[in-house]
């Protein structure tokens, strides 16, 4: 399973959400890659099956086959788990 | 735990405390200044984290009172490194669970993965509450190198 966590220019929070998801994910025994890309490859993309984001630009990636995920606070593993085990359990 | 990789991601003249921000855009001017102060950018980089805000919205406000201001990596990137500045006020940045910003990371990259590390440090440090709290309630910037 292909997941992007997506941010502005791609360097800084996807990169923050890519490392704790990684860590949640390898817990709840989901095997995932987790890419962090910008907005721009993010629009493009039609692989990903789940798209990592904050509430800001999920408004902006609309339209997309990807289900869309949004976190609030990114140091809030718990928030994670319950937001990925949601969605992929 | 030691956090080695941040201690030398901050520069010299890299970190202020209890800084006066009118509005979102001045705090994300002031974690950039100390970018240009340090010697990671030039101030051309400063005006591209503004645009970022501009253009993408409050975004990377990513947990409750911190921000990480940032642009992308480009040739008005030095070196690698980051920033760290303080609010006296609490800024509103206009997101909408993590408002007010009291706590404004300023990030400069010279690549897509040279900094993993880097960011990797800067997580497990800004996941620990009680240091988040040292953080906000540092009276100097010796206080906050300690932290690290």
């Amino acid at each position: 399973m292909k997941i992007i966590a997506v941010c502005g220019m791609g360097i800084g929070t996807s990169v923050l959400l890519k490392m704790n998801a990684e860590k949640v994910l390898s817990q709840l025994g989901i095997d995932a890659t987790v890419e962090a890309t910008d907005m721009k490859t993010a629009r493009e993309s039609r692989d990903a099956q789940v798209i990592l984001t904050t509430p800001d630009l999920a408004q902006l990636l609309t339209g997309l086959p990807s289900e869309i995920i949004t976190i609030d606070h990114f140091f809030d593993l718990e928030e994670l788990t319950n937001k990925l085990s949601a969605s992929l359990l | 735990m030691s956090f080695a990789k941040l201690a030398e991601s901050f520069g010299e003249d890299s970190i202020r405390v209890l800084a006066v921000a009118l509005d979102r855009e001045h705090a994300v001017e002031l974690s950039g200044d100390l970018l240009v102060s340090s010697g990671r950018v030039t101030p051309d980089y400063v005006t591209q984290m503004v645009e970022v805000l501009d253009t993408h919205g409050p975004y990377f406000v990513i947990a409750p009172g911190i921000a990480l201001a940032h642009a992308k990596p480009s040739e008005v990137v030095l070196s690698t490194g980051l920033s760290l500045v303080t609010l006296a006020d609490p800024v509103v940045f206009g997101h909408e669970s993590n408002d007010p910003v009291r706590l404004v990371i300023g990030l400069c990259a010279v690549d897509h993965d040279s900094h993993i590390e880097m960011l990797a440090e800067l997580s497990a440090l800004l996941s620990d509450e009680a240091t988040v709290n040292s953080l906000l309630n540092a009276v100097d910037t010796e206080h906050i190198r300690n932290l690290f």
